[in-house]
């Protein structure tokens, strides 16, 4: 019997079958941060035990980083104490740090690919849930908690038992208007959240096929959103024109002996998915989230549904439109917001500012909203400013942040004020993910611009775009 | 030895019937700042737990002194979310040792295990029956017991068996971790990594 993609990557890594337990699993690469490893750290040094490969691990400050000044020390003293241990750790164990201000630094998952770091067929993991990521270049990518990184750091290997296997095919081709995230977060309401727990998700389909990188990454990105431990798209010419030439990619000989490799990784035509699923993409209209998990999005021009015709029990759906301050059947078109907030490792990469602007050119920022417009790193930012996107956002009276994850988690200073609404591309709306009392919409970079330059949930097809 | 081996727990037990409960809720974002594995469990639920003067919600279970115990049992999908294993530090510093629910997350329940909360799947209809027994009596027991992978309502004999793998269930036992397995087999992952494409 043929194997899927997931199969060959997660063979070619098993060191070990235990007996009536894990897999052994060897780590090709591991990103670090600043919050999930100091304790991993610590256990490492608590043991005697010493980074394995030291050069297998890249680090990078993101989590807890201001998105101004980044110049100027680190006001709060918890988070310039997590950087501080971040940089004495790699340091003392030869780990690459791509500190503040770094010109490398940037979020976890958008430097991995931005630098060649991630590539085809390898298995990646991160202290960070949207880990998945990576899984667009054909990468086996996920998230691994504390115990994990510190079982990584030392033996680069961690136990897994091996997931079920998952295809979500979407076919057609996308409207004009409709962007990677709406795919996600389309295939994630038809899922729900715990829809894809204990598979691994493979992505194939015309519409991916068509799909760039950047948004092969972000739907990958959310993959954890419906469960699943990641999600993949078999490498092809438009993966390997991006990875060509990084820092990190293979070079000369490197890369043809690489490309032997890649060339293998798709699924054979007689490979058994556990599960598989089928979607039109034609179908897919720009999404928008109403409720406190991923799962509740509907298309922008919809009603919120009733209690009946969603899988949440009444009570647990009840406490979540309470939270947001919405009742059934409403229309989330026309809702007040007041928050933008464009960024995060899902739409921070250049290809989102760059559907930002072409909405938002020619127009204006509404008054009554405060927009944050955080790159994903100091990269997409120079792209930002080199493609002349900077000078387009400015007129319109938008300002841009520094690199960091900002306000997808709030754990700096980018916090939205309780009871407040926000359109966000970032991947979570949970109570409190965005700042305490918060109200989060997930949506496209495209329906975020729409929000910002009217001030209120807006269709963005509605608008002409320059 | 990384934590307290785990055999039989008989407690009471904490209600939560809310489905999703993601590990944001668990521990907020905000309170990750730490560099040491130490006080999470003031911050379990803290925002479910605490106004944001920090008086406590009087309707949240964790401020009702009716129910305790060393078992939390929560709705479908546990633990959803984010990686973070604090979710877990927090819960087994507050004092749960287990987590009961009819699903959990896969990393959730990864994290759980690596540092010895045990996460029991029972099926929804048992669930509901623990839920129904615990808000009937609070002061009902539940005996997990681990070696012969079972959960029994004490109160009404009723009982059904849950699944670990016999890896997890020995480590669990015995409070090893992962670490030390691996750490044991380190030369074969040095061998190993020689034969790799990358
Ligand atoms: S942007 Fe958000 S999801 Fe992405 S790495 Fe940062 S905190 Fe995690």
């Amino acid at each position: 019997m043929g194997k899927t993609l997931f199969d060959k990557v997660w063979d070619t890594h098993v060191v070990h079958r235990i007996e009536g337990g894990p897999d052994v699993l060897f780590i090709d690469r591991h990103l670090i941060h600043e919050v999930t490893s100091p304790v991993a750290f610590r256990g490492l040094k608590s043991r005697g035990a010493r980074v394995l490969y030291p050069e297998r691990t890249f680090a990078t400050a993101d989590h807890n980083t201001p998105t101004i000044n980044q110049d100027k020390p680190v006001a709060d003293p918890l988070s310039a104490n997590q950087l501080r241990a971040l940089e004495e750790n790699t340091a003392e164990y030869g780990i690459r740090h791509w500190g503040l201000g770094h010109h490398r630094n940037g979020i976890v998952h958008v430097i991995g690919p931005e630098n060649g770091i991630t590539q085809p067929g390898a298995t990646i993991v991160c202290g960070d849930s949207h880990t998945s990521t990576h899984g667009a270049f054909g990468a086996i990518a996920f998230g691994i908690g504390t115990s994990e990184v510190e079982m990584v750091l030392s033996t680069q290997c961690i136990l897994q038992p091996k997931p079920k296997k998952m295809r979500i095919t979407v076919n057609g081709t996308l409207s004009p208007g409709v962007l990677p995230k709406d795919v996600a977060l389309y295939i994630i309401s038809q899922l729900t959240t715990s829809g894809a727990t204990g598979y691994f998700v493979e992505y194939a389909g015309s519409v991916f096929e068509q799909m760039s990188m950047e948004g092969r990454m972000t739907v990958c990105n959310m993959s954890i959103e419906m469960g699943a431990r990641g999600g993949m798209v078999a490498p092809d010419q438009t993966t390997f024109d991006y990875i060509k030439g990084r820092e990190f990619s293979p070079k000369g000989e490197d890369w043809d002996k690489a490309m032997v490799y890649w060339e293998t990784l798709k699924s054979d035509d007689d490979a058994q998915f556990d599960k598989e699923l089928t979607f039109d993409g034609s179908k897919i209209e720009p999404m928008i989230t109403y409720g406190t998990n991923p799962g509740m999005g509907i298309g922008i021009t919809s009603d919120i549904p009733d209690a009946e015709h969603v899988e949440e029990a009444k009570a647990t759906f009840d406490k979540s439109l309470g939270y947001m301050g919405f009742n059934e059947g409403e229309t989330m078109v026309g809702k007040k917001i007041d928050y933008v907030f464009v960024g995060s490792c899902t739409n921070g990469r250049i290809e989102d500012f760059r559907a930002f602007a072409s909405l938002v050119k020619g127009k204006q920022k509404a008054d009554d909203v405060t927009v944050w417009l955080v790159p994903g790193s100091h990269v997409v930012e120079r792209q930002i400013r080199e493609e002349g996107i900077l000078d387009i956002l400015t007129e319109a009276g938008f300002t841009l942040r520094q690199p960091g994850c900002s306000a997808c988690l709030a754990m700096n200073d980018d916090k939205i004020p309780a009871g407040k609404y926000a359109v966000s591309t970032s991947n979570r709306n949970f109570e409190g993910r965005q700042g305490p009392g918060a109200r989060t919409l997930l949506a496209s970079p495209l329906v975020a611009a729409a929000a910002a330059v009217t001030g209120k949930v807006t269709d963005p097809r509605t608008l002409t775009q320059q | 030895m990384a934590y307290d081996s785990f055999n039989i727990l008989t407690s009471t037990a904490v209600p939560l019937p809310i489905e999703n409960v993601d590990t944001d809720q668990i521990i907020p974002a905000r309170f990750l700042k730490a560099t040491e594995r130490k006080g999470f469990g003031d911050n379990l639920f803290r925002d479910w737990r605490y106004n944001p003067d920090n008086t406590p919600k009087a309707d949240f279970v964790l401020n009702d002194p009716t129910y305790t115990g060393k078992i939390l049992v929560g709705g479908k999908n546990f633990g959803s979310g984010s990686s973070r294993e604090h979710a877990a530090w927090a819960i087994y510093d507050y004092g749960f040792r287990c987590v009961i629910s009819s699903f959990f997350a896969d990393i959730f329940r990864n994290n759980c295990l690596n540092i010895g909360v045990l996460p029991v799947q029972v099926s929804a209809a048992f669930l509901e029956k623990i839920f129904d027994a615990v808000y009937a009596d609070p002061t009902t027991e539940l005996e997990v017991n681990l070696p012969e992978q079972t959960v029994t309502i004490l109160s009404t004999g009723e009982k059904e068996s849950f699944n670990i793998t016999s890896y997890k269930k020995s480590n669990m036992m015995n409070g090893f971790d992962d670490i030390d397995y691996l750490l044991n087999i380190k030369s074969d992952i040095q061998e190993f990594a020689k034969t790799l494409p990358l």
